[in-house]
């Protein structure tokens, strides 16, 4: 269920520059002379958007420029709106739902209870008990029912109430989802999202606490993206909705209640591309998903200590973004990970190994990557801190690494 | 190919039985190929949960005829299949369909293009019968681009997106979620047309069939499942598998039908049953009654967990094409030599098919990297790192 997210800022106090500075925009593609590494799945939309539609859209990737002293300036006259994460999400949802009747969603409890985490909720009276279908408690099948559909040219949104349930879709998404279009010989397209919490929340246990990110990371034909921020959300949801591949979505437990300013006009972000939050000089902190608000509290701290350090939310999990992890690491030459995956075989054994074969005359010294403990995740609250990389060990890693 | 048929044509509505062929006059096929003659099954159906369908099957002597050709086609077809395999031109996992012929040809014959068929690996004449060619069949299996899949799929994975072929899936039971799902999405965008779902006997204790079977029968989707049951999962008997073998009653809530699976109209009346009924009422089941002759696959010599008596035994008594030939035979709409004929002609246009496939190429190298994403991309990807494409930074 859906927990408050205590004792961590809201994210809209994170460090001294809180302009959302993400790599170029599209209208600046041009900056990027250089070979095409990161292509964004919206490139060809750019610079008209959403011509389905006839309202002219801008894409705007570079979120309103708040906060500053927001002590002063009143709600009002901030341009955007404020919700929390899960509306964000929601908010996508629900207009890709309206653009294009061929987007569905399934799930257990997404229809009539609106969904465990509230992200569907009033979904179903608005569209439909077919469009949003409370499925029984099946996940192989309904997984492979979306699947199913996904191969006429319905898009179906397949929601695990938690990630760690779809497991049990596991050969679905792995032979059905991912590998459909290559040995169908590119016939047929599975523009399906695949979506729900994962992650490590409030003592709810070793069940319901996985992260799945790296058992599907060697998956080939999937993408797989993580939001961290509102902003982030709904943009990701969109482009997910949009793209033409299989795409997972990982949200996390503790995040859905995390507050922020959100742009009004329409926007989709990229799904293969990183998001810088806080450029530095001294190293770059790569992370993803829930850690990034524990890096941005060590940032805090080792910003008094004295130490810049970048810190780059990834949040494209596959592919990931080598062009601008390899800018910052040509700045740097320093490079800490820190995720919430387990320690073998997870997300950042992956980016340690891509960073090394591609980009190892940069680096100064090793990747130190800062994973969970390869643990069951306990219930005991204590344990269940130290399974977690807490901002404490990031302040001594950065340390350890500047040295 | 010329008809011969008695001249008192008016027999033609009565249930049949041989007439003398002592005076037979040559006519062109167009001229009485569309008059309708019924022919009853051999075997009656067996319901479960509703009302049986007619014994009495209507049908047409060029019916009879193209079923005869397509199903000779598709023997002929898998018995090539055999022997490249066995010459090492066909590799890994081949499962062969010979013996199951009617099933798929009962079932293009009550349907159209429009409904959607999906089924698991002992796909190729499913393929065939949904108007994939000789050529992509056997340029598929050797590996070749010209193939279905172009190459990339090989025997167990054929589809055919124009003709609503859905494939071809390796995964025991996994298509049948994926059944449910066209079912779904036709129900969606409110088309009037069904899925056919076919699995075997071994699939059918798996558990994806239920959960999918329970949301089917939830929603009323225009699904029909249907049980191949050739009595063997790959090595095991149905009655060391199954606690209960009678696969048309497993659906419990869900009506079921056992028909013959070797006699192509028992299938062909029953697939037109199933898709009236599914279209009002929700899922059906049906299980075919057939047999493969050959092993599970062709690393499986199929005589360990039966008799060779056994195989010889349906061989003689239950052939499709067998009975086929006798049917077209007794109703004097082709006479021995023309079936003859036929057959020699399927014959050469299989030799000529595999003649050609052995000529295509093998995918290019850069095949490797392609239709792993859909272009949405902008580049070819396929890694975690992308390695193929290096950025060249500033």
């Amino acid at each position: 269920m859906a927990t408050l997210f205590q004792g961590l800022p809201s994210s809209t106090a994170f460090s001294s520059s809180n302009k959302f500075n993400h790599a170029p925009a599209p209208t600046s593609f041009s900056e990027r002379k250089s070979s095409i590494v990161t292509v964004r799945s919206d490139a060809r939309w750019s610079p008209v958007l959403n011509s389905a539609t006839h309202k002219p859209q801008r894409l705007i990737t570079n979120a309103v420029a708040t906060k500053a002293d927001s002590s002063l300036a009143s709600t009002s006259s901030k341009p955007g709106h404020e919700l929390l994460l899960f509306e964000a999400l929601r908010e996508g949802l629900e207009e890709e739902m309206e653009r294009d009747p061929c987007v569905c969603v399934m799930g257990e409890d997404v229809g009539h209870y609106g969904g465990s985490y509230k992200v569907t909720k009033g979904l179903a009276t608005k569209f439909g008990d077919l469009r949003v279908l409370d499925t029984p408690i099946a996940e192989n099948s309904f997984t492979g029912m979306g699947i199913g559909a996904a191969m006429t040219g319905l898009r179906p949104i397949i929601e695990g109430m938690n990630m760690g349930f779809l497991l049990l879709a596991f050969n679905q998404i792995s032979n059905n989802c991912g590998m459909l279009h290559y040995t169908s010989g590119g016939q047929f397209k599975i523009p399906v999202v695949i979506r729900g919490p994962g992650g490590v929340g409030r003592q709810l246990g070793a069940e319901h606490s996985q992260r799945l990110e790296s058992y599907f990371q060697s998956i080939p034909g999937i993408q797989m993206v993580a939001c961290s921020t509102p902003y982030n959300a709904k943009g990701l949801m969109k482009a997910a909705i949009r793209s033409e591949n299989p795409v997972i979505l990982f949200e996390h437990v503790l995040l859905y209640n995390l507050k922020d300013r959100i742009p009004d006009e329409e926007y989709v972000l990229s799904l293969e591309e990183a998001e810088m939050v806080r450029p530095g000089e001294h190293v770059t902190i790569l992370t993803y998903s829930r850690m990034r608000y524990h890096v941005m509290q060590a940032a805090k701290t080792l910003v008094n200590k004295g130490y810049d350090p970048e810190v780059i939310d990834i949040r494209s999990l596959k592919p990931f973004d080598l062009h601008t992890i390899g800018k910052s690491v040509k700045k740097t030459h320093r490079v800490l990970i820190v995720e919430e995956c387990m320690r073998t075989g997870g997300i950042g054994a992956s980016l340690t190994a891509a960073i090394t074969e591609n980009f190892n005359d940069d680096l100064d010294a090793p990747i130190v990557c800062l994973s969970s403990q390869d643990v069951p995740t306990p219930y005991a609250g204590t344990l269940e801190e130290w399974t977690v990389v807490q901002p404490a060990q990031i302040v001594t890693a950065v340390e350890q690494l500047c040295q | 190919m010329a008809l011969s048929r008695i001249a008192s044509s008016s027999h033609a509505s009565n249930l049949l039985k041989p007439l003398s062929t002592a005076l037979s006059i040559r006519r062109l096929i167009s001229s009485d190929s569309t008059v309708p003659l019924t022919i009853e099954t051999s075997l009656p159906f067996i319901s479960h949960k509703c009302d049986a369908p007619p014994r009495a099957v209507d049908t047409s002597a060029s019916e009879l005829f193209s079923f005869f050709r397509d199903m000779a086609t598709m023997r002929r077809m898998e018995i090539a299949a055999d022997s490249l395999y066995k010459a090492k031109l066909i590799r890994g996992f081949c499962h062969l369909y010979d013996g199951q012929e009617a099933v798929a040809i009962g079932m293009e014959a009550a349907i159209t293009k429009k409904d959607a068929i999906i089924t698991a690996y002992r796909d190729h004449c499913t393929f065939i019968g949904r108007g994939g060619t000789l050529l992509e069949v056997f340029g598929e299996l050797m590996g070749r681009i010209c193939g279905g899949s172009k190459g990339k799929g090989g025997s167990m994975h054929f589809y055919r997106k124009q003709t609503n072929f859905f494939g071809g899936h390796g995964i025991v039971g996994a298509q049948i979620p994926l059944g449910c799902g066209l079912a779904f999405a036709q129900r969606y965008s409110k088309e009037e047309n069904v899925t056919f779902t076919l699995y075997g006997d071994g699939a059918a204790n798996q558990g994806q069939l239920f959960e999918a079977l329970n949301m089917a029968a939830l929603w009323d989707l225009p699904a029909i499942l249907v049980c191949e049951n050739n009595h063997y999962g790959m090595g095991t008997a149905e009655w060391r598998a199954a606690k209960n073998p009678a696969y048309y009653k497993r659906g419990d809530y869900v009506p079921g039908l056992k028909v013959d699976g070797m006699d192509v109209l028992a299938v062909k009346q029953a697939c037109k049953f199933a898709k009236e009924n599914a279209l009002k009422n929700g899922p059906l089941i049906l299980e075919m009654d057939t047999y493969r002759y050959h092993g599970h696959s062709m690393s499986d010599p199929g005589s360990t967990y039966r008799t060779r008596d056994e195989i010889s035994g349906v061989r003689q008594e239950r052939d499709p094409i067998e009975r086929v030939r006798k049917l077209l035979l007794a109703h004097d709409i082709a006479s021995e030599k023309e079936l003859k004929d036929i057959e020699k002609q399927v014959r050469k246009d299989v030799d000529d098919a595999i003649a050609k496939a052995k000529e295509c190429p093998m995918p290019d190298p850069s095949e490797l990297f392609t239709n792993v994403y859909v272009k949405g991309l902008g580049v070819e990807s396929f890694g975690a790192d992308r390695k193929e494409v290096r950025a060249t930074l500033p």
